[in-house]
């Protein structure tokens, strides 16, 4: 199912996101879509010990595997419109750093797609995350989880 | 055969571990596979011994597209080498 274009929109920044104001721009003045699912992922704290992540990525690459994987979605599910919002540089603890919003007339759809989406960006999009400490002192880069590579496996 | 010249990216801890960002180098035509790529590139000294210590976990693009170790590298302008993706 092809999905127009103004209606797909995959972005890397620095800057925050407004996920309301997303949601907004794929929903208002449509009245055909049923059901928005929005996935936002966030800096999580270790206890103390962590101030803040800082995200690398590959420009022009990180673009084109999320592109990719939005693409797989949108081929696989009657989805509406798709958001896809990664930010990069030093994310504090607590602040959001991912956005996948995926819009459809039915639940199942948009909430398929986020899964979907969400699982490949993970180990399919470079990014990378290095640790920064309650000091201020680096603590080093996240290692790649395994269950990241078998949360793909329901998508067989 | 003759060498060819090409666009070396790293990212993440590989980077940190070589200690550049990119580098243009004539990879030496015995360099047919990604393989050979990396253990090339260990040869090269102590930061990329280091970042190439286990070539097993270091993911490579070519021209921005994902490949296996056992692919032919061919002329691609651009290699990036980078350990598993961490985003989300």
């Amino acid at each position: 199912m092809t999905v127009p274009s103004e209606r797909i929109t995959i972005r890397v920044q620095h800057d925050d996101f407004d996920v309301a104001q997303e949601t907004k721009l794929l929903t208002s003045k449509r009245h055909d879509v049923g059901a928005v699912v929005t996935f936002t992922g966030l800096c999580r704290g270790e206890g103390d010990s962590l101030s803040a992540l800082e995200l690398e990525h590959y420009p022009g690459m990180a673009e084109k595997q999320l592109a990719k994987v939005v693409d797989a979605a949108c081929g696989r599910w009657p989805v509406d419109g798709v958001t896809v919002i990664h930010r990069v540089g030093k994310i504090g603890v607590g602040d959001q750093i991912v956005l996948v919003l995926a819009t459809s007339r039915h639940r199942d759809a948009a909430f398929e797609a986020a899964r979907f989406i969400m699982d490949f960006l993970k180990t399919d999009a470079p990014f990378w995350k290095k640790e920064h400490g309650a000091d201020g002192q680096s603590k080093g880069w996240v290692d790649a989880r395994e269950a990241d590579e078998t949360a793909k496996d329901r998508w067989r | 055969m003759t060498s060819q010249t090409v666009s070396l990216r790293y990212f993440s801890w590989v980077r940190e571990r070589v200690g550049v960002e990119s580098e243009a180098v004539d990879l030496p035509s015995s360099v047919e596979t990604v393989h050979d790529l990396l253990e090339w590139l260990k040869t090269r000294g102590e930061g990329f011994a280091a970042a190439f210590e286990f070539p097993d976990i270091i993911r490579v693009a070519l021209d921005q597209e994902h490949v296996e170790h056992k692919a032919t590298i061919g002329s691609p302008r651009e290699i990036a080498l980078f350990p598993p993706m961490t985003g989300g």
